[in-house]
């Protein structure tokens, strides 16, 4: 594995992004390119995992639209990503909260952590 | 057709200018010595024999230690011919490494796939088996179905695809991107996959 960290360190990810964990409210400002206009699409939802590592690391982003649950993943190297906002910090025992799927009006709700 | 010999690190993924994400191998290609020089004259054709990877002294018998004597280097285990060199350029001893190869240019990439052992013929050659559980089907789920008709010819004809071992072929990936070279360690991203399993011994050739 040794030489596969010099790949990583090779392409290591330079972006500043605020540091998130599973449980938070994030919104995502993607730049969404049509035919030659660039334009910033906002996407604000829960994060549900952090997967993978280095330049490879996804992430999964949920949000409800009207009574539809959306999800999204994001590559954390990918250059459409503008930036990131955390918008609340959520308390959540797990990595991964799978379970926040099943879950719709008042037991959707995480606590938020306070410092 | 120059070339290394090299080994596979792993897989990753990368994006490029135009922001799409492509799967990448990372190869350690070389360093090779030139552990012989094939010129017209002497072979009847121009190649240069290239070692790559360290095998132990104990593990190599004396005719080989003697030829890797020759070149003033250690045991390989792994030694391939190619041709290409066609100039005087090297002579043995010699080392080639990554910088052989161009940023933004095409590879071939052989190597030896990944043993699976003895497979059934659905995995081996892509049948479809019955497709179907019910309808009279007691436990043929993945069977081969006929092998020929009846009393003519009252043989099964030779090459007919069955069971058997699979994996572990020679096989070739051709014109993968070159998409980094990475000097200082030896290494080479191209884009797509290759052969064989990680730490497999790769032929890559320009």
């Amino acid at each position: 594995m040794n030489l596969m960290n010099v790949v990583e360190k090779e392409y290591a990810v330079t972006n500043n992004f605020p540091e998130f964990k599973a449980g938070d409210t994030i919104t995502v400002h993607y730049k969404i390119t049509e035919g030659n206009k660039t334009r910033i699409q906002q996407f604000k939802g829960t994060v549900l995992q952090i997967k993978g590592s280095n330049h490879t690391q996804t992430f999964t982003v949920r949000k409800m639209s009207g009574s539809i649950g959306v999800e999204r993943i994001f590559p954390i190297a990918s250059p459409f990503i503008e930036k990131i906002d955390v918008n609340k910090r959520g308390r959540v025992r797990r990595a991964r909260i799978f379970y926040f799927r099943e879950r719709t009006g008042k037991s959707a709700r995480i606590k938020e952590r306070k410092y | 057709m120059q070339g290394l010999i090299g080994k596979k690190v792993g897989m990753t993924s990368v994006f490029d200018e135009d922001g799409k994400n492509i799967p990448c191998t990372v190869i350690e290609a070389g360093p090779c010595v030139v552990t012989q020089v094939k010129t017209e004259d002497k072979d009847g054709y121009n190649a240069l024999q290239l070692g790559y990877g360290d095998k132990k002294e104990k593990n190599s018998t004396k005719a080989e230690l003697g030829h890797f004597k020759k070149a003033k280097t250690t045991p390989k285990k792994m030694v391939v011919e190619f041709t290409g060199f066609t100039g005087g350029e090297y002579k043995t001893g010699d080392v080639l490494d990554v910088n052989l190869f161009d940023d933004d240019t095409w590879l071939d990439v052989r190597g030896w796939s990944k043993g699976k052992g003895f497979q059934g013929v659905v995995k081996r050659h892509g049948f479809r088996g019955v497709g179907d559980q019910t309808h009279g089907q007691h436990n043929r789920e993945r069977s081969p179905g006929s092998l020929g008709a009846s009393s003519y010819p009252s043989r099964v004809f030779k090459g007919m695809r069955m069971a058997g071992r699979t994996g572990n072929n020679k096989v070739m990936a051709i014109s993968l991107r070159v998409m980094k070279l990475i000097p200082d360690s030896n290494l080479l991203i191209v884009k797509g996959s290759v052969p064989g399993p990680k730490g497999g011994y790769l032929i890559i050739s320009k």
